[in-house]
């Protein structure tokens, strides 16, 4: 476990030295450096601008996310467990992952307006698919031998799913929850570029039209690092709840 | 010809005497409408007895077992077990699964008291029991181990423990010591023969090792493929008493091994 961390950091101090280098070339002038974009970070953090952004920017991000993830897992796994849900939910996702969700949020604003709804909705959009798709096939491929075991020892069928088909399935239901957090940033951020300036879309957009490009990627930097946070918590929510064995390494 | 009973039908005159744990009757299935997987088998498994069923692959051994184990349905006839008709998996069998079937996400402990577990048995009692099996078949000190950390041996002893742990009347073991290695397996099969000595269990028995349906075997059911037919019901009369290396040398030994291996040549062309 110590090693690894220390890689984990020689490999991040690696590519802040890349970014610095190249900032200082600079390779476009609309490039900042590394160290620039910390001073800014460290200006807009004083004056309280990230702190206002993320308040504004989290309502969208949070409900959607929550909404995503709850209703993802439930549908992905009535789908996995049942061919009539599958029939019915199966189209609907696939075309959502499919389609271009960029080009679907003027859509979104005809229906719900330019105001919280609408960031919802275009999280939802890109957070759902994801997690609905990939709990269903996590709960559809779970293993048939230990579901054979469950019943050989007289398990119900509640005690199959829950004991048996759910942990199985958990590793691959956090994977597309962890994918599915990472799209319903990228949602969040598209609905706040593309519907109405607001939080962290506003602070990027904002400092690009005023060509302060090391506060915009002080901005971007903040998403990054809240981003790659969100995922690792739900890494360890999923080793602590469903998978105890991954704990103690190999 | 030989010392061996061999019949066509050697089980319908002591059936009136023998208490039979398992009656299979008229049993057939197919999968599909094609696939003709066995052919009206009658069997008796007496009581207290270790019955193999041995043959090549695709005679429906496996099939045979998860029926009598209520894990798979019959196209057509009954399976009695002490003397009533069953339909579904009950208490009075537990299955030892080929490849283990442990959950990986929970601990030896967990994994013997699991069959427990389903049937709500309070915590305390299922943990003491889980840890008798444990120490029954050799892995006192394993308890808080996952799956992951064992060898297959050591894993398939964890099936036999959790199977042991419900109590049932019968054992039924699917080809238990396919995926571990041969060392390991005679090993496995001696001390299985230890554990059942003093637990007074039925076993039915699948394998497609000779030597191991011999070696472990009251009786054994040879079938033949497509579709699954008995052949013939073998009793090795090899005693118990020796020791496993004077068992391994026994001239009966030998030559039952020999009598199965040429009647079963016939169906490898």
């Amino acid at each position: 476990m110590a090693d690894t961390t220390f890689y984990r950091l020689v490999s991040v101090i690696a590519v802040f030295i890349a970014w610095e280098i190249a900032g200082r070339i600079p390779i476009s002038v609309a490039f900042p450096t590394f160290s620039s974009t910390m001073a800014a970070l460290y200006d807009m953090t004083a004056d309280g601008s990230i702190l206002r952004a993320y308040g504004q920017t989290l309502q969208p991000l949070g409900v959607g996310v929550l909404i995503s993830a709850g209703f993802g897992v439930a549908i992905g796994v009535s789908m996995g467990l049942n061919r009539l849900f599958q029939w019915f939910w199966e189209p609907i996702f696939v075309v959502l992952q499919a389609s271009p969700v960029a080009a679907l949020i003027p859509l979104i604003t005809y229906a719900y307006g330019i105001g919280l709804t609408a960031k919802t909705v275009a999280v939802i959009m890109l957070a759902a698919p994801i997690i609905v798709l990939n709990t269903y096939k996590a709960v559809r491929n779970a293993s048939p031998s230990l579901i054979q075991m469950c019943r050989s020892f007289q398990g119900t069928r509640m005690q199959e799913i829950w004991r048996v088909i759910i942990p199985n399935a958990a590793p691959i239901i956090f994977a597309g929850l962890r994918l599915g957090v990472a799209a319903g940033f990228i949602g969040v951020i598209l609905a706040e570029l593309l519907i109405t300036p607001t939080g962290i879309g506003d602070l990027i957009s904002y400092n690009r039209s005023i060509a302060a490009y090391d506060y915009m990627y002080a901005a971007v930097f903040t998403i990054i690092v809240f981003s790659a946070v969100m995922v690792g918590l739900l890494e360890k929510a999923e080793i602590n709840f469903f998978r105890p064995e991954k704990k103690k390494g190999h | 010809m030989s010392t061996l009973s061999m019949a066509a039908e050697p089980v319908q005159a002591d059936t009136q005497a023998q208490d039979n744990v398992v009656e299979v009757r008229d049993i057939t299935k197919y999968y599909g409408s094609d696939i003709h997987a066995l052919n009206s088998i009658n069997l008796d498994f007496p009581r207290g007895q270790m019955t193999t069923l041995l043959g090549p692959s695709g005679c429906g051994k496996t099939t045979l077992l998860k029926i009598i184990a209520g894990l798979l349905e019959p196209t057509d006839g009954q399976v009695m077990v002490n003397g009533k008709q069953v339909t579904g998996p009950g208490p009075e069998r537990a299955f030892v699964f080929q490849d283990f079937a442990l959950l990986p996400w929970a601990t030896v402990l967990r994994n013997v008291g699991f069959g427990l577990e389903l049937t709500n048995k309070p915590k305390a009692e299922r943990e003491a029991k889980a840890r008798h099996y444990i120490n029954e078949v050799g892995l006192s000190g394993f308890e808080d181990k996952y799956p992951h950390e064992l060898s297959g041996g050591m894993r398939q002893r964890v099936g036999l423990a959790r199977a042991m742990a419900v109590n049932a009347d019968v054992l039924l073991m699917d080809e238990p010591f396919s995926a571990v290695d041969e060392q390991t397996r005679r090993k496995f099969q001696e001390d299985l023969l230890n554990l059942l000595a003093h637990e007074k269990k039925s076993v039915i028995f699948v394998t497609h090792s000779i030597e191991e349906a011999v070696y472990v075997s009251d009786q054994i059911v040879l079938l033949s493929p497509r579709p699954g037919r008995i052949h013939s019901i073998i009793r090795p009369e090899i005693s118990r008493d020796s020791s496993p290396e004077d068992i391994r040398r026994d001239k009966t030994y030998l030559d039952t091994i020999e009598e199965i291996w040429s009647d079963l040549k016939k169906y490898l062309e």
